[in-house]
């Protein structure tokens, strides 16, 4: 039996204001505070697009390869619940924004069957004493609707176009996606068929709003639907909800439940017509995209697969690494700091320090002006205080001993220091050499650079035993 | 004569040559009010006459003078209840100004009250408001048409020197005709729907009610125009609209349909329209019949798109917000209960019509059929506009019916506006002038034009008016009951 998967993705668009109205989109305020009578949905307020909601919408429909249609259609949804002020939410129905496109994973190409935009609804609270209120803050915050093919084989393969969606998105600064926050929000459609034959009854799961959830989630279902089909019995057309403490899907309607959401054009909204120009200058104003950027990473810089994916996940940091690189073109070196250093520097903040000052530090290791150790304290400090390696090298005096002549004193002082290491290295212990090595570069407070250092140690001490 | 008896355009002359004030102006119209509205019942509320008389004080020099205005319920105005005629927004203060009443404000008008309707603006006779209906001034026993029947009430009793209505089907025009007033309904998109609490959200549109058609016409310069508020407003800033009336309409070619005038007219009303077709010749203008031929169909596809449009639009009213939350038992009970209280028949008649026509599986049949009938039906105005200037119709098939007359007959009701409701399904511009009597009651005069051609319109409405002699006899005073009257009317 092969597995069917469609997802539906709820985007949340990373504009100043929301979608139909002035308000901030930000929905961090008090409760309400960032509300006016459209977003409220107050009797004979109307409507008005916001161009930015629009021309991010775009963006992301051209990342995913979707044609972005030159007219289309606001349409309204109808349906009662307490968080939808006006009875109806401004989507798009018949005439959507997009449609086609695809997304790459790992070579394959799953489709996209459209792209829309439309209109967030209000937050419920439930308090303790069982009343439920409505905040508005999140009313009108500008949404994009993604809808895949049934074209995903495993639950893990959603959750990796997911992920893709997500990286996506962020790399073309369309949406921060952040789940925890709801700015990424996705339902699951799934169905088992007999290879080759038509596609099986497919139950919907709602608000799968983690990673782990979908997986889990789609793993729980398809488990659920290959056991019931295997059995003789049917699956029945259901829309669920994932009960992620007791791992399993709850059923919350039928299809003969199902609404009816008597979509039809918004009549208070024209038709929204996208101009060739405009089009092409969003296009432009597209960056490389991250299929396209691993692409060209592995043909020009021939790094290891696992450094590719990690350093193309987010955009700042792959831009970061291509700009050190033009300084300092030893891609597999920058990589290796980057992806040790720089990545573990940057979990604690903001990278401070810049591509041109990193890639300075790199030099100065590569030419052994400075040690490795060193160069990380210098990395370390430079992104920590945000001042200027040179700077920092200036003070401290940290540019390594590579002077033979400069060495050989240190060297002599710690032979004499350790008869007792030297006598065990010549009587065939050959750790007393990294001892030594140890108090050379203590006795120089890490400057000494420790492959000449070695090379002093091991001239002065003479062959060992072994 | 009364100065409330005057036009707009008159009294700000009196106003400019002192020979008036706003405190006589003010004076005469709550004098009316106070004899008349206990009868007519045109105002659901009334501003505080102090308050009004400073505010006009403090607006006297601005082109409209402080003159006071009296506003159709359904267009947000701050200060006042904006009810719609509804049980569920009876305490409903709204937060903001419409474009329309900023607009207004700005050129220095006053707002004297807020006039009754049909609930929603759903109905052609006014007794479709949750509160009272509104009477005919010239007869109390008959309908003032509607919905904007208490504006077109208030402007014939001279309780108003002018109000603003809303048109969905004909909600200015067909009350006008049956009040004896003029009544104007600009091209789709003219002037900002934003604030006008939606019915027919793609029919909406608001307009003036006045004395004569230069009050129309003055209105409307100063309401017209593109609002960024309004996604469906369109261009027509800085037209005034006075300039041109008097340049008349020698060589003009005004078309008859020949489907309007072919049944449910009376001998005495197809005789006033010969009587407007002879003073349109003198004028100089050429009459010719020509063909609507979608017009029968006019009726069901208004009553199909506008119903599936409030169906929409009134879903907010569920009892979550706003007044009347009839239940609490459950959510579903809450807006099932909230509802069942807080609409009346009509309104509900409308959201199960509008409803139903948008259904999964009947939306193509519904709906979407309706949609392409729109189309044709205008198209036949763009092909008749080809060979004719103007279009000329009655407003209304008969003059005003009695109460309660058609309340149990909806489609009868529905027929009221059957001469009215193509040029709103066409979004084109429309006014009903007073065209003289019918079984001794005011009979309108429905002129059509071209989309944005609102001055041509104008031109031709204002010969008219001059050529066919002095507005209508004075409705007769509403005699008989008179009770004790509250400061703020309404519910």
């Amino acid at each position: 039996m092969e597995t069917v998967i469609g997802l539906e993705i709820h985007v949340q668009l990373k504009t100043e204001t929301k979608l139909f109205c002035g308000c901030l989109a930000d929905s961090a305020g008090p409760p309400n505070s960032r509300t006016c009578p459209v977003c409220l949905g107050m009797p004979g307020a109307l409507p008005v697009p916001n161009k930015r909601a629009v021309e991010l919408a775009i963006r992301a429909a051209l990342a995913f390869h979707c044609a972005v249609h030159a007219s289309s259609t606001f349409a309204r949804k109808n349906y009662f619940y307490p968080d939808l002020p006006k009875g109806y939410q401004i989507s798009q129905y018949d005439e959507p924004l997009a449609s086609g496109g695809w997304l790459e994973l790992e070579g394959r190409r799953i489709g996209l069957r459209r792209l829309h935009l439309e209109e967030d609804a209000a937050k419920l609270v439930h308090t303790e004493d069982g009343r439920t209120l409505v905040d508005f803050n999140r009313a009108g915050v500008p949404l994009i609707e993604i809808v895949t093919a049934p074209e995903i084989r495993s639950p893990k393969e959603a959750r990796a176009l997911l992920q893709a969606v997500r990286r996506t998105l962020r790399y073309i600064g369309v949406s921060d996606c952040d789940m925890e926050e709801g700015q990424l929000r996705c339902d699951a459609n799934i169905s088992l068929r007999q290879e080759g034959s038509r596609a099986g009854t497919r139950t919907e799961i709602k608000n799968l709003n983690s990673l782990k959830a979908l997986e889990e989630a789609l793993a729980y279902e398809e488990a659920r639907q290959r056991a019931l089909l295997e059995a003789g019995e049917e699956v029945e057309q259901q829309t669920l909800t994932w009960d992620a403490a007791a791992g399993r899907t709850i059923p919350i309607r039928s299809k003969e439940e199902a609404e009816d959401y008597r979509y039809f054009p918004e009549p208070d909204l024209p038709p929204l017509l996208i101009g060739s120009e405009w089009l092409d200058e969003i296009r432009r104003g597209l960056p490389e995209l991250p299929e396209a950027r691993r692409r060209r990473w592995r043909a020009e810089y021939g790094l290891p697969e696992y450094d590719i994916e990690v350093l193309t996940e987010e955009r700042e940091i792959a831009d970061y690494f291509e700009a050190v690189v033009r300084l300092y073109p030893r891609p597999k070196e920058v990589s290796n700091w980057m992806m040790t250093e720089l990545l573990r520097l940057a979990k604690e903040g903001e990278i401070r320090l810049g591509p041109a000052d990193f890639a300075q530090i790199l030099r100065l290791v590569g030419e052994g002006k400075l040690n490795r150790a060193a160069g990380k304290g210098l990395l370390e400090e430079a992104f920590r205080t945000g001042r200027s390696p040179e700077e920092l090298l200036a003070e401290r005096d940290l540019l390594q001993i590579s002077d033979a002549a400069e060495l050989s004193g240190a060297v002599s002082a710690v032979l004499a220091e350790n008869p007792q290491a030297v006598a065990d290295y010549r009587g065939g212990r050959e750790q007393a050499l990294s001892f030594l090595l140890g108090q050379v570069m203590r006795k120089t407070e890490g400057k000494a650079d420790p492959k000449l250092a070695r090379a002093l140690l091991l001239e002065r001490l003479g062959p060992n035993r072994t | 004569m009364g100065l409330n008896e005057r036009s707009l355009h008159e009294l700000i002359g009196l106003l400019e040559r002192g020979e008036a004030s706003l405190e006589e102006i003010i004076h005469d119209l709550y004098r009316a009010i106070e004899e008349k509205d206990n009868s007519i019942r045109a105002y659901l509320e009334l501003a505080d006459r102090e308050e009004l008389l400073a505010q006009a004080r403090a607006n006297a020099s601005k082109p409209l003078r402080g003159l006071p205005i009296a506003i159709k319920d359904n267009i947000s105005t701050v200060g006042f209840r904006t009810t719609c005629g509804s049980r569920f927004l009876r305490d409903f203060e709204p937060i903001y100004d419409a474009t329309v009443v900023k607009r207004l404000k700005a050129a220095g008008a006053t707002i004297l009250g807020k006039t009754n309707l049909d609930e929603f603006a759903m109905g052609s006779s006014t007794e479709n408001s949750a509160f009272f209906p509104t009477r005919n001034p010239h007869d109390l026993e008959r309908v003032p048409g509607g919905s904007s029947g208490g504006s077109a009430a208030a402007v014939a009793a001279h309780e108003a020197l002018a109000a603003l209505g809303s048109d969905t089907g004909g909600s200015i025009r067909q009350p006008a005709a049956l009040c004896g007033v003029v009544g104007l309904k600009p091209t789709y998109g003219l002037v900002s729907r934003y604030g006008l609490v939606a019915f027919a959200s793609s029919l909406d549109q608001i307009g003036p009610l006045t004395k004569d058609v230069r009050d129309a016409a003055l209105l409307l310069s100063i309401i017209a125009g593109r609002d960024p508020l309004d996604s469906t407003s369109i261009d027509g800033d800085n037209v005034d609209y006075t300039r041109e009336l008097g340049e008349g309409i020698r060589g003009f070619r005004i078309g008859l349909p020949r489907e309007y005038l072919r049944e449910g007219l009376s001998e005495e009303a197809l005789a006033r329209v010969e009587e407007w077709k002879a003073i349109f010749k003198d004028l100089g203008a050429e009459l010719r019949e020509i063909s609507l031929p979608h017009t029968e169909y006019a009726i069901p596809t208004y009553y199909l798109i506008a119903s599936a449009e409030a169906s929409a639009n009134l879903a907010r009213f569920d009892g979550v917000r706003y007044t009347s939350r009839a239940s609490e038992e459950s959510l579903e009970e809450l807006y099932s209960a909230s509802r069942d209280r807080g609409f009346g028949p009509e309104v509900k008649r409308r959201i199960m019509l509008g409803t139903y026509a948008l259904a999964a599986g009947y939306y193509e049949q519904w709906y979407g059929k309706a949609q392409r009938v729109r189309r044709l039906i205008k198209e036949d105005f763009e092909r008749a506009f080809q060979e004719v200037e103007l279009v000329l119709t009655p407003t209304s098939p008969t003059p005003a019916f009695k109460l309660g007359e058609r309340v149990a007959d909806p489609l009868q009701m529905y027929l009221s506006d059957v001469y009215t409701v193509p040029a709103s399904l066409a979004g084109l511009p429309a006014i009903s002038v007073p065209g003289g009597e019918v079984g001794g009651l005011p009979f309108g005069l429905q002129l059509i034009a071209p989309h944005l051609q609102e001055g041509r319109l104008l031109r031709a409405a204002y010969a008219f008016e001059r050529a066919f002699g002095p507005r209508p006899a004075r409705p007769r005073a509403p005699g008989g009951r008179r009770s004790q009257r509250r400061a703020r009317t309404g519910p």
